[in-house]
């Protein structure tokens, strides 16, 4: 799967659980500009259900995830765009 | 088949007005595995955008005390009983596996590896993100707590009627 979206900034939370990536990408988003995609690192799977029903909850727009593996592990990328402040 | 048709701004009104608002957790166990199930949705909700109060009664309390805080009153009785339930948020043991603090040490240092955030470390997350800590002023009375023994992050000190006052308009409330 190919994602057109050039992500404007990215956030690594490889290696880290839930809670961590949603509270991380959560604080990162209110430093983040209106209308910029942030692009999400995670090793944790069940960040493809988490990061759409982060966006669900918080009204921000789930562009896409994209996955790749890397060695043994899954690496999965998620772009979030954010719409409202 | 036709595909609905999705207008991105009456989704969004949609959402705001269904949009949980306020989570309640009444943490009523002292065991760290609880402890971090509550932490875990409390800070998640947080940074959902949702209104979180935690209520700390009974073992649950030892969470908001300070690390090997006792009892200060005077009676023997709560004094005893002070000194055998010892607070601390990194004090805490596992509910299963404990072995006499053998256990909890193994699982600490395996979420450590796994940067896993501890109790206290999900605390101030916790509170970073305006979470909410009411200390049960009952369990306070009953084991002999007094404020000076807690922790500075607690909020306010209160009863049944405030935790009912939140959790009556609360979409989410959970006993831990």
């Amino acid at each position: 799967m190919s994602v057109p979206f050039q992500a404007d900034e990215q956030l690594d939370t490889l290696g880290m659980f839930c809670p961590m990536p949603i509270i991380m990408t959560s604080k990162k988003f209110k430093q983040l500009e209106i209308g910029k995609v942030l692009e999400v690192l995670s090793d944790d799977e069940g960040i493809k259900q988490d990061m759409p029903a982060w966006c669900k909850t918080t009204g921000q727009e789930f562009i896409g995830l994209e996955e790749k593996e890397d060695g043994l592990r899954m690496i999965f990328k998620t772009f979030v765009r954010k719409i409202k402040a | 088949m036709p595909s609905p048709e999705v207008v991105p701004e009456t989704v969004l009104s949609n959402l705001q007005e269904t949009k949980p608002e306020s989570v309640t957790i009444v943490c009523l166990s002292g065991d760290m595995d609880k402890a971090m199930a509550a932490f875990i949705i409390a800070t998640g909700a947080a940074s959902m955008g949702m209104r979180v109060t935690m209520f700390f009664t009974f073992w649950g309390l030892n969470m908001l005390r300070r690390k090997g805080s006792t009892s200060n009153v005077k009676d023997w009785l709560r004094h005893l009983f002070g000194l055998l339930n010892r607070g601390g948020a990194d004090t805490l043991p596992l509910s299963k596996f404990h072995f006499l603090g053998a256990g909890t040490a193994m699982m600490k240092k395996v979420m450590k590896q796994n940067k896993m955030p501890g109790i206290p470390e999900l605390m101030d997350i916790a509170q970073d993100l305006g979470v909410r800590f009411i200390a049960c002023t009952t369990t306070m009375g009953l084991l002999g707590i007094t404020k000076d023994t807690l922790i500075e992050s607690v909020d306010q000190y209160a009863g049944v009627a405030t935790y009912l006052a939140e959790a009556k308009n609360g979409s989410v409330n959970l006993f831990i």
